[in-house]
This record gives C-alpha cells, structure tokens and sequence, in this order.
C-alpha cells in the first residue's frame, strides 16, 4: 500500500472515531437538555485538538515505518491528492455557505458550529474516500 | 473507472531484461513500486515524461512501450 494511501486511511479513520467521541459527549453532556443548551465547545476543541496531533502522530509513525521504501510519493500520489483535496473542498464550501444561512437567520451558536465541524468531518472522510478509490481502482 | 486503452509491454521488456524487478524499474524511473505496478496493470497513465523515462530504460521506443490501439 502506498504511503499516501495509508495517510489516506488513517485520515479518514481518525475524523471518524473523532466526530463519533464528540457525538457521544455531546449527547451524554445533554442530559435530557435540549440539545442546544449541551456543553459542546470543550468535547469539539479536544476532538478537533486531539484529531489534528492524531493526524500528526500517524505521518510521523508511517514515514518510520517506510523510511527504507525509498520515494514514498510521485506523480500520481500527488494528481491523486489533488483531486482528493478537491473533493474534500466541496463540502467546507457547502459547510461554509449553510453556516453563513444559519447566521442569517440568527440560529443558536450550536448549530453554527456545529455544521462547520460537520462539513469540516466529512471534507477529511469523503476526500479521504475518493483519494483510497482511486488508489483501489485506478485514474486511467 | 474505465481502465485505460493505452496497453503497455512493461511486463514482458522487464522480463526479456532478466526479470527486472518492479522495485528496480521504479528507482530507475523515479516513481514509487506501486505507481510502476499502477502503469503495468494499465489503472494509471503516466507523464510523457515518465513514459519517456521507462521506454529508456530499457533502450527501446516509445511506441514499443505504450501502444494506443485503433478504434474499432
């Protein structure tokens, strides 16, 4: 497996397990609220702080393990990177313009935010996805 | 995706070359061994430039690399 398409994985496993522990603390910090009264800004700052040095750690822990590889990228790696970035960009756009009509029309902070971390989760898992389908099956 | 109509000879030039291996072509071209195994199964068409750098390698034409098939 190719070095990008490990980072690839781990990426999008990350922003899973990540988003999925803030959901869960949300959730139990709700405690029968409604859901816009739960505490959330301390379970999204530490699931995004402790996603992004996941990131980190796996690229470290990956460029260890293929440090006797050799090249651990090239021309493909990075037309395939490109448009995983490009996939990944859509949904921080959409997630920036549904954040911008929330605000328009005055909707608790609560979802604000929480729609850009959304879009922000699903920008690293569908790009992630769409860089791991075209390493499985080719950009003829 | 649809593979690509571009075929390739890689696999049997490495052969007639002593059975080069993926890993040693892909040094010498400079690509990664899963970029060069991506170009002889035919899911990736390279750069000129690389296809240049493999017809090379092994001292013969392009054309005698990467075919491109008439339309049927």
């Amino acid at each position: 497996m190719a070095f990008e398409e490990k980072q690839a994985w781990a990426l999008a496993v990350i922003a899973v397990a990540g988003y999925a522990l803030y959901v869960v603390l949300v959730l139990t910090g709700a405690a029968g609220r409604p859901l816009v009264d739960a505490p959330y800004v301390t379970p999204l700052l530490w699931t995004i702080g402790l996603g992004i040095v996941a990131g980190i750690v796996s690229g470290i822990w990956f460029g260890i393990a293929a440090r006797d590889d050799g090249l651990q990228a090239d021309e493909r790696d990075r037309e395939i990177g490109r448009f995983g970035d490009h996939v990944g960009q859509s949904f921080v756009v959409i997630g920036g313009v549904s954040a911008m009509a929330l605000a328009v029309v005055e909707a608790p902070y609560f979802w604000i935010a929480n729609v850009l971390y959304l879009s922000f989760v699903l920008s690293a898992v569908l790009g992630s996805l769409a860089k791991i389908a075209l390493y499985r099956r080719g950009m003829a | 995706m649809k593979p690509t109509k571009v075929t390739n000879s890689i696999r049997a030039l490495r052969f007639a070359r002593d059975e080069m291996k993926q890993a040693d072509l892909a040094a010498a071209v400079g690509v990664t061994r899963q970029t060069l195994i991506a170009i002889e199964q035919g899911k990736y068409s390279p750069s000129l430039e690389v296809a240049f750098k493999i017809a090379r390698v092994f001292g013969v034409s392009l054309e005698e690399v990467f075919q491109y098939p008439e339309e049927e």
